[in-house]
């Protein structure tokens, strides 16, 4: 496959950017749980280009589920972020793009991550961060794993945010089923009960991500739990 | 030993000079979780969106610093030090200096300030955690102004500075300059020792008589290894004493990478990696490490044969 940034990327581009990092023709759903999310974010929400990286009312986003950053990377390239000859060098010494970003390596990426249970505290963070600056249209945006939801420092940003209001926060859960004890009652039922607006879509139907990642939560910090096939 | 004689504690001042800035630097926010809170609830009112106050959520006090780092402000974040490094250790890590931004930490309690509470209000381990961490400075003050000195600094600055607020303090402040060890009182035939903070006066007091040089580190990292090579410089042998208000041998790696290049001996005093599983006082406490000025007397003169 060739990509210039002169021709219009579409997702079914994308399989092809992260074969150029595993060399592999298919990847499994381990590997894409994220994808589908990340494209509609990146493709029809999120207010950041290769050129606003460093603008202070971008709009944020952060991965806080490093762990298979191939479909963000893959997103990440085809919106022109990162030079898709770069993916090839995935995971080697002089690379940037490791198995777990790192926001100091690569231009857009906004957190390093990789250890659970960052992102949405850094992402309390950076919303408390620009409102104190007075950007109050900026979203942040974070995305999380269900098994990722285990780690009780999520909790704790998961409480505050909720109690205190912070709309501008949003947090993406990509559920493919894969924590041990799984979520009785419901991965969006955490949110609610702390105040949160919540969603739970199909994680693999582009308008239904759209619709709920833009549906208004006016006062209410903002959570789509995207499901998608079970990892096991 | 020297106790707190003025009624402004370092913490006291910590908010007062907190407070001050925050009407100053529009860059400055103070993230808290509920320790000392009320003190700042002034600031809090004038500065809404810059004092936050995330509740008892420690992980989170650290996290949301590091996320209004990554915005461009300067976070100072503050509670007791057992809560501060040591329970969000892999905040500290990978929140602040992983990320690439710079933050602010300010303890208070120390390692013994509050013996009555035990175990787990002390952390005397907070410095030596921080040495596994690259770029981080420590202002250790020993006295309300240099705490105010210290602060200010480390506000204006764009780093990772940690600073360590005790209710032990020497009688007076002395002029220090950050990141500088200061040259207190200088002998010829004694050893070099290191005071860091408020045991000061308490050292000053045990080497009376010993012709000690006694370098004085209100910051103690970096490591102001020219003070100490410079303090050693014509002395035949390199005796040096560590008195530090934390675990002993903590600046001991520092010490012995600063005089690589010459044979030396090192005396490390401070708190004990033991536990004592006593309550009573502070200075109770500070005896019972062997840090008030008839142990440190009787320690050092034996060691350095005097």
């Amino acid at each position: 496959m060739t990509l210039t940034t002169a021709e219009a990327v579409t997702f079914h581009d994308l399989s092809g950017l992260m074969s150029r990092m595993t060399g592999a023709e298919k990847h499994g759903p381990a590997a894409s749980s994220t994808l589908d999310a990340l494209w509609v974010l990146y493709d029809r929400v999120l207010r950041v280009g290769p050129l606003s990286v460093e603008a202070a009312d971008r709009d944020r986003f952060l991965l806080s589920k490093g762990h298979g950053p191939m479909a963000y990377y893959a997103v990440l390239a085809a919106k022109g972020f990162i030079d898709p000859f770069v993916l090839e060098t995935f995971g080697r010494y002089d690379s940037p793009l490791g198995h777990h970003p790192d926001r100091t390596l690569v231009p857009g990426v906004e957190i390093g991550s990789g250890s659970l249970g960052h992102g949405l505290p850094l992402g309390v963070g950076t919303a408390l961060g620009l409102r104190a600056q007075g950007l109050l249209d900026p979203a942040v945006w974070v995305l999380i794993g269900d098994a990722e939801l285990d780690e009780g420092s999520n909790h704790e940003a998961l409480a505050y945010a909720g109690s205190t209001g912070l709309d501008r926060l949003h947090a993406v859960v990509v559920d493919n089923q894969s924590a041990t004890h799984g979520w009785p009652g419901g991965i969006a039922s955490r949110f609610t009960a702390n105040g949160w607006s919540a969603v739970t879509v199909d994680g693999r139907d582009h308008d239904a991500l759209y619709e709920a990642y833009t549906q208004p939560h006016q006062g209410r910090p903002h959570a789509v739990v995207a499901v998608v096939e079970p990892k096991n | 030993m020297s106790t707190a004689t003025t009624t402004m504690t370092m913490r006291d001042r910590f908010i007062s000079t907190a407070s001050t800035l925050l009407d100053e630097d529009p860059r400055l926010a103070v993230v808290l979780a509920d320790i000392s809170a009320s003190g700042f609830e002034d600031a809090a009112a004038a500065h809404p969106d810059r004092v936050v106050n995330v509740g008892i959520r420690e992980q989170l006090l650290i996290g949301a610093t590091g996320g209004l780092a990554l915005t461009g402000l300067r976070p100072i974040a503050h509670t007791f030090g057992s809560f501060l490094v040591e329970r969000p250790f892999e905040q500290v890590k990978l929140d602040l200096g992983h990320q690439g931004v710079g933050a602010v930490l300010v303890s208070a309690l120390g390692s013994y300030d509050w013996p009555a509470g035990g175990r787990t209000h002390m952390s005397p381990g907070d410095v030596a955690l921080l040495d596994t961490l690259p770029g981080w400075t420590v202002h250790v003050p020993g006295h309300v102004d240099e705490a105010e000195l210290l602060l200010r600094d480390a506000a204006a600055s764009d780093g990772l500075v940690y600073v360590r607020l005790s209710l032990q303090t020497n009688a007076a402040a002395r002029p220090v300059t950050p990141g500088r060890f200061l040259t207190v009182c200088e002998g010829r035939g004694g050893p070099v020792v290191v005071a860091v903070g408020p045991v000061l006066d308490d050292v000053l007091a045990a080497v009376e008589g010993l012709d000690a040089t006694v370098l004085y580190a209100s910051t103690i990292r970096p490591f102001d290894t020219v003070a100490l090579r410079a303090a050693l410089a014509d002395r035949a042998s390199a005796d040096v004493v560590l008195v530090e208000p934390y675990l002993a041998g903590t600046s001991t790696p520092f010490v012995a990478e600063a005089l690589s290049d010459r044979p030396h001996r090192v005396f490390a005093l401070g708190v004990s990696r033991e536990e004592l599983r006593h309550y009573g006082t502070m200075e109770q406490h500070i005896a019972a490490h062997g840090l008030d000025a008839r142990s440190l007397r009787a320690r050092i003169a034996t060691w350095s044969g005097r």
